[in-house]
């Protein structure tokens, strides 16, 4: 596969706090990885490295290949961190004109990128006339004005209102059904698990996890029941290998597997065994139950 | 070169404020030539300034590039807000995210300083050779373009102010403060004067001084009243003979171009220590 990032042992101090601590993670084409955190876990620090605007203490990082220098690589990348960043007093026009200029893109892009974000329309009113949704969609189509290898998007959905968050995310969806390798940071799990197939979770500045989202935790998933004779099922769970824990919480049944098991074949099993369920679920850990478990909070 | 450039353009002249200020400095700079009208007339006396000689040549190289200079003051707002506002925009950090180098930033800022110091020079060149096809009692071109170093020590002395705004800009990253420390250096420059002479003799100071930066600056082109014929009279009527050097020295030219050289380094340099 092919690398668009790596980064090796990257560590970055502000005076003795220690934001990013010896993270090492690979970016491969193709994938939607997202970079999980609370606030002030080393996100956007470790973004900021990547992107030139931050300098980092010890490590290590290469885009691509290795062989192009960091800001002729972020010619080839589509990046918003934090707030959307413009000239208030040009236009939405002209400031993707001068993103042209910087990135050696071609002017014709504008058109079709702010057609992307639904803000052809707007596109001769000044950035400062804006709200907040419509910056962060002229942000999207200013990072993807180049065609990018990869977009990196930093807490796009921070501060929107409800509508303004479905806009974005319905965007990074389509963006992602392209192709492009995306790279989320975010603190909001539902966002990274509804959008993301890789996440690298952190926790002040140290890396806790990282690979697949549905892998985050090896876990077969779990068995929430109710029936009439709780003691009963209780007392068969316990001596069944394929559970590892079961646990009753006002009158609610949760048994916690070991192995791989369909609910179907578990229905038959308690039946057989004269037990009628009035309530089953099978479910699996939410990345919410997950990252908490993972973070330790 | 040229894509940087276009880059700074689109910058600064979609912003009102300072296309209005880039307009009202060279509109003023016009202005010089309306020196000329100004016209007395007290009973039997009559008196233009036009007729006074300050727009002979080649005097009129020195005096039009030491009264254009002092319009430099517009063009040091322009520059300090256009640093300062990539700060309070954040705008910087999204150049360099969309990759800009640091160093192209920092050049693509010098080449703006640099064209504005060239357009300018070029003005004053233009507007005081019409002056002085118009009103110099001397025409022979050798005359005419004698003393052409004046143009020289302008453009030096544009550059090097322009270079220290840029770092100020850079430096206190609010368009107000940085202009405020301007004031302030021109104070302190002074203060280190008075001190040194304070200290030593008036020789060892001016010789010290002559190393500050917009005191060097100052010294490429000196004040031209005194060189006038009517001043000249004034003064040998009280007794007095002034004997002042009133040249550009290339010692002059290479202390400024040093301190600007030391400005844009500084200015890079910080850029590349500072996290975003």
């Amino acid at each position: 596969m092919e690398t668009i990032l790596s980064i090796q042992n990257l560590t970055k101090k502000f005076g003795y706090l220690t934001a990013v601590q010896d993270l090492s993670f690979t970016i491969e084409k193709g994938n939607v990885y997202g970079i999980l955190g609370p606030n002030g876990s080393g996100k956007s620090t470790t973004l900021g490295i990547v992107l030139n605007v931050v300098n980092k203490t010890s490590g290590d990082f290469h885009w691509f290949d290795g062989t192009v220098s960091t800001h002729d690589a972020l010619k080839k990348v589509g990046a918003i961190i934090e707030r959307p960043n413009f000239y208030p007093y040009m236009s939405a026009e002209k400031n993707l004109e001068l993103v042209c200029r910087i990135k050696g893109v071609p002017y014709h892009k504008i058109q079709e990128k702010l057609e992307v974000v639904g803000l052809a329309d707007r596109k001769d009113s000044k950035f400062r006339s804006y709200s907040l949704g419509m910056k962060q969609r002229l942000a999207i189509a200013s990072a993807l004005l180049n065609d990018p290898e990869i977009l990196i998007l930093d807490e796009p959905t921070n501060g929107l209102d409800p509508q303004g968050i479905h806009q974005i995310r319905q965007l990074i969806k389509q963006i992602a059904a392209d192709g492009t390798t995306i790279l989320l940071a975010s603190h909001l799990l539902d966002e990274v698990e509804k959008v993301c197939s890789h996440v690298v979770v952190l926790r002040k500045g140290k890396k806790l996890y990282s690979g697949r989202v549905d892998e985050m935790i090896a876990s077969h998933g779990f068995f929430e029941l109710k029936c009439s004779t709780n003691e009963k099922a209780l007392a068969l769970l316990q001596n069944n290998r394929a559970f590892r824990e079961i646990k009753e919480e006002n009158g609610l049944l949760t048994a916690f597997l070991d192995e791989p098991m369909e609910a179907e074949v578990f229905n038959r099993f308690m039946f057989d065994n004269g037990i009628v369920l009035s309530h089953l679920v099978k479910r699996k850990e939410s990345l919410e139950e997950q990252f908490l478990a993972l973070t330790g909070s | 070169m040229l894509r940087l450039l276009q880059i700074e353009y689109i910058k600064l002249w979609n912003n009102r404020s300072s296309r209005v200020l880039i307009v009202a400095y060279f509109a003023l700079l016009l202005c010089i030539a309306l020196i000329a009208t100004i016209k007395f007339d007290i009973g039997q006396v009559h008196f233009q300034v036009a007729e006074q000689g300050i727009f002979n040549f080649p005097y009129i190289w020195h005096f039009n590039t030491f009264v254009a200079s002092w319009l430099k003051l517009f063009l040091a707002i322009i520059i300090v807000s256009m640093m300062a506002n990539e700060y309070s925009n954040k705008t910087i950090k999204q150049n360099l995210i969309d990759g800009l180098s640091k160093w192209e930033f920092i050049y693509s800022k010098f080449l703006t300083v640099l064209s504005f110091a060239a357009i300018s020079t070029v003005f004053v060149f233009i507007v005081s050779l019409l002056l002085g096809l118009l009103y110099s009692d001397y025409n022979e071109i050798s005359i005419i373009f004698s003393d052409l170093e004046y143009l020289l020590a302008y453009f030096v002395k544009l550059v090097g102010f322009f270079s220290f705004c840029l770092f100020l800009g850079m430096l206190v990253k609010r368009s107000a403060f940085a202009l405020g420390f301007l004031v302030l250096w021109q104070a302190f420059e002074g203060i280190l004067y008075a001190v040194i002479r304070w200290q030593s003799d008036g020789n060892m100071a001016s010789a010290i001084a002559d190393f500050f930066p917009l005191n060097a600056m100052g010294n490429l082109i000196k004040e031209p009243f005194t060189r006038l014929n009517a001043a000249r009279t004034v003064a040998s009527q009280i007794g007095e003979t002034i004997t002042k050097d009133y040249s550009v020295h290339w010692f002059e030219i290479a202390i400024v171009l040093v301190w600007t050289a030391l400005f844009i380094y500084w200015s890079y340099a910080l850029l590349k220590r500072r996290d975003l």
